[in-house]
């Protein structure tokens, strides 16, 4: 099936319109010897309903989230998504309209992202935000080359150890092809030593970039990290956790220029790693040199207040190779689904889920912790996830919990850029992420399971 | 019926003590939190967010939406977009428990399903490109690009080269030379052939040891087929360089030529146009990329492959040479799904007669508004084509702007105006091929009244929707981007 209207009397009519006699001129353009003389080899056709039966076939090989018990973490988590997330985000108005060039019939999507911003604005505590990019880890490199765009420097970069190693990753292959410098500062002991974090920055350092809560679960001093960006002249990149600002300072008040997140936590499902949800937002000054699209308020002829695609002249489709970005499809309905989180929750709900998760994460790891052979890999304070080191091995705990119905991880060792930690240490090492979705009673089992 | 008091902003519906979710009270120890968190990282309260009620934010939202026009409730022939029909089969299987709830960190073993389905998707797409190694990894088809150009990159310097030049020509998507400065390399554009297509001889002029890629849509943005790119891959191929096919207009071509077979070495796809996505009012979007075997090794990882010796099993695995990721976690997954649930459900023959049936109503359309709108460039064209509001421009003082806004009074969506650059006032229709002939009928109709009526009612359309066109000079000299600057 192929959704097609035409009927073969309305085909002989458009093909007479056209003025040809049959597809088959139209398609002359392509020369013959470059056409295909062959169907594609493809598996069959299916029916609506075959096509449910085999999908439900293979999504019953896959264990989910919803029927498991989840404490995995490492950059994507399992907090709860009220239903009028998923109903609302699930108009056709919605997710079947294009990116809104057409201010006129775009109302909807532009005041929706308008108030996106304004959201992550409040959130982040800095001054604009735009109105998404693909993810975090994306996120992340273009935070940091914004900032070389807004210092005018483009000789180093200095990136904390304690970042999610994946945005590490990604952030070098974004500068492969750059004679940029990325000094990543190990951080043996979980979070950053200021000294030697010092010690990297130069005068040509176009940023430091934090993780603050790190990719450990643990409290970075983030002010004071922006002293040391800010006493060279560099700015403050930080990465954050956009539900933990309902406990924790925020970015802007802690100093940073530009803020960085994975919004995944804001209504979006897990869906093995995307469509996810990348957060950007800034300083007031900064704003010109902003990747992706923003969305402004005027007003119409008639004195209207509306909404359009604010400061194109920064974007592909106008500056071409003198674009901010080459970023044109976002994560528009990421972003849609992120506002309707963000305004069901209010700022007593954000707190609660913060609050929950932190509470929930502190019980786990005390009662995990009395269990012998498991200890916190790094002591400091954290929020809601934090490094299990399982004396039997970070597969092993894995295994023990999995037969018991619980996900826990990512292991350290399955990850790159860590190679800083010490072998025999790191193959102890996982994750265990808690939010407001799990019990007490789940928590026990995973105590249970692991004891 | 517009509801005006639900679509105020919902800083302005913001009532203080609403609440619209509540969370159960804490099963664990009450610690006190100054005991968990240093004083230091704690903030003073929570940010300063709309307090609303789930009744109001229901009401806001789907009121908003109704401000918009969309595939599901309106033609939307916006050239380069592909705004074709997204079906509702996808939206049920993508959200089905067991793919919509796997964390991305999830073991292999673990997920042997989304692994099969991720694999086929990746056979498919090397069957439709006729590139056989994919990455599913890029977010969207600017991302792709920029993929596929650092991949081009570690290419060239595991060979010991360093190639300093992308070229593509001028009727290039923006994102094209976007991408290439942002991966590091220069620009170089080519002017193009009065028939819109590429210029042998200048492309000859410009290509030399220095050509890293020449980048080129295919069909290109006139919705023409590049007839020489046999010769245009055989001129870059025989400096050493690399030819890049811009995917975004696939779906003129699937099942009927192939990127691979054409000459392409890499290549993009937009899942979210091509393989009905949806678009999402902007996103997300999926790009994945194809190229060739010389080029597999230094793709993003991890791919999906069978586990050697177990045609059953299947692991993720990063390629030997791999440039690392150019994003966190798998890809844009959910997309990819909808992406595979349409090709399950059109099969090799559908996919084929979707492209035709594209072909076949854009070239309707193209003859239904010959004598309002003339396209300058081909007799006929592929799945879209580019008509010129130049004579209109010049006899009555209509631009194309000015049509584009008041076919919004009809109830049409516009097309793309003034892209590509390359002709004067830019009218560009794709009408893909979910479309019946009784709609393109009734836009033709209306394309015909509009050009008759007055110039200024033209000037200021629309007239009949939610608002008329936005005031932007002064609001891009001091820009509104959050509702706190509105309260300055």
């Amino acid at each position: 099936m192929s959704y097609l209207f035409t009927t073969p009397d309305e085909q002989v009519q458009m093909l007479q319109r056209i003025g040809v006699t049959s597809l088959k001129v139209l398609l002359d353009q392509i020369p013959e010897d470059l056409q295909l003389d062959r169907p594609l080899n493809m598996p069959p056709a299916l029916t609506e309903l075959e096509l449910e039966r085999h999908m439900r076939g293979l999504a019953a090989r896959n264990a989910g989230a919803s029927s498991r018990i989840c404490f995995m973490g490492g950059g994507a988590y399992n907090h709860y998504i009220p239903s009028v997330v998923d109903e609302l985000a699930s108009r056709g108005e919605f997710y079947t309209a294009y990116t809104p060039y057409q201010a006129e019939a775009s109302q909807g999507t532009l005041q929706a992202f308008f108030e996106f911003q304004s959201l992550i604005s409040e959130l982040s505590g800095l001054d604009v935000a735009n109105a998404s990019l693909y993810d975090g880890g994306s996120g992340v490199a273009e935070a940091v080359l914004m900032a070389g765009r807004c210092t005018g420097r483009t000789g180093r970069v200095v990136i904390a150890g304690s970042t999610n190693p994946e945005y590490i990753q990604t952030l070098k292959s974004y500068f492969a092809n750059k004679s940029t410098e990325v000094i990543v500062v190990p951080t043996p002991q979980g979070t950053v030593n200021l000294e030697k974090l010092e010690a990297a920055v130069n005068d040509q350092t176009a940023c430091v970039l934090v993780q603050q809560p790190n990719f450990f679960g643990c409290l970075e001093e983030v002010a004071a990290i922006g002293e040391i960006a800010h006493r060279h002249s560099a700015l403050l990149v930080q990465s954050f956790d956009p539900l933990s600002v309902g406990l924790l300072k925020r970015p802007g008040d802690l100093g940073a220029d530009i803020a960085v997140a994975e919004g995944q936590s804001l209504g979006i499902p897990l869906q093995f790693g995307g469509p996810f949800l990348g957060i950007l937002a800034c300083r007031q000054q900064f704003v010109r040199k902003m990747p992706g699209r923003l969305i402004g308020q005027t007003v119409d002829r008639n004195g209207e207040r509306c909404f359009f695609l604010n400061l194109q002249a920064r974007e592909q489709h106008i500056r071409r190779e003198g674009a901010t970005s080459n970023i044109c499809t976002n994560q528009g309905l990421m972003a849609l689904r992120a506002t309707i989180y963000l305004s069901l929750l209010g700022p007593a709900g954000l707190k609660e889920v913060a609050e929950l998760s932190c509470r929930k994460a502190h019980y786990a790891a005390d009662r995990l912790t009395q269990i012998e052979g498991c200890e916190r890999m790094f002591a400091g304070p954290f929020f809601k996830e934090f490094v299990l080191k399982y004396a039997h091995g970070a597969d092993t705990a894995v295994r023990k919990a999995a037969a018991a119905g619980i996900d826990i991880g990512p292991t350290l060792s399955r990850l790159p850029e860590l190679s800083w930690l010490p072998e025999d240490e790191r193959d102890q090492c996982l994750i265990v992420a808690v939010t407001e979705s799990r019990t007490r009673e789940e928590i026990d089992q995973l105590v249970a399971a692991l004891a | 019926m517009r509801n005006r008091q639900a679509t105020r902003l919902l800083s302005e519906l913001s009532r203080a003590g609403r609440r619209g979710a509540e969370f159960p009270a804490s099963d664990v120890p009450e610690w006190p939190l100054e005991d968990l968190l240093p004083a230091s990282a704690l903030a003073d309260a929570s940010p300063h967010l709309p307090e609303l009620a789930e009744p109001d934010v229901v009401r806001h939202f789907v009121n908003l939406s109704t401000l918009n026009m969309s595939v599901d409730t309106h033609f939307y022939p916006l050239g380069s977009c592909t705004m074709k029909y997204n079906p509702k089969r996808h939206e049920r299987l993508a959200g089905l428990p067991g793919i919509v709830d796997v964390h991305p960190h999830q073991t292999a073993g673990n997920i042997q399903g989304l692994l099969e389905l991720l694999a086929e998707k990746q056979q498919m797409l090397a069957e439709i490109s006729g590139l056989p190694a994919v990455s599913l990894q890029p977010a969207a088809g600017a991302h792709g690009e920029l993929t596929a150009l650092y991949v081009a990159a570690a290419y060239f310097r595991d060979k010991g080269e360093s190639r300093k030049k992308v070229i593509f020509p001028a009727s290039a998507h923006g994102t094209n030379p976007a991408s290439a400065a942002m991966a590091g390399f220069e620009c170089v554009e080519l002017k193009g052939t009065e028939g819109g297509f590429v210029d042998l001889e200048e492309l000859r002029r410009h290509v030399d040891n220095q050509t890293a890629v020449f980048m080129v849509t295919n069909p290109n943005t006139l919705g023409l087929f590049e007839k020489d790119i046999a010769a245009i891959a055989e001129i870059v191929h025989a400096a050493g360089g690399l030819v890049y096919i811009d995917g975004a207009n696939m779906n003129a071509i699937m099942g009927i030529t192939r990127p691979g077979d054409f000459g392409g070495d890499m290549m993009h796809y937009n899942v979210h146009k091509t393989f009905t996505g949806p678009h999402g009012a902007g996103g997300p979007g999926s790009g994945p990329i194809c190229v060739r075997d010389f080029l597999a090794d230094f793709l993003p990882g991890p791919v999906v492959r069978q586990r050697p010796g177990d045609d059953r099993r299947f692991e993720l695995a990063t390629p030997a040479k791999s440039i690392g990721r150019v994003r966190s976690f798998f890809g844009n997954v959910g997309i990819l799904i909808r992406g595979y649930c349409y090709l399950r459900t059109l099969g090799a023959a559908g996919v084929r007669s979707a492209a035709e049936q594209a072909i076949l109503n854009a070239n309707y359309l193209k003859s239904l508004l010959a004598d309002v709108l003339p396209s300058a460039h081909g007799e006929y064209c592929l799945h879209e084509f580019v008509a010129s509001a130049e004579g209109l421009a010049k006899e009555r003082g209509i631009n194309a702007m000015d049509i584009a806004k008041r076919l919004l009074d009809y109830g049409f969506h516009p097309p793309t105006v003034y892209f590509p650059l390359v002709v004067p006032h830019a009218m560009m229709f794709e009408p893909t091929e979910t479309e019946s002939k009784a709609t393109l009928d009734a836009f033709s109709d209306a394309i015909h009244k509009i050009v008759a009526e007055d110039a200024e009612l033209l000037h200021t359309a629309p007239h009949n929707l939610p608002v008329s066109r936005p005031e932007e000079v002064n609001a891009t000299r001091k820009p509104v981007l959050t509702w706190a600057c509105c309260k300055d």
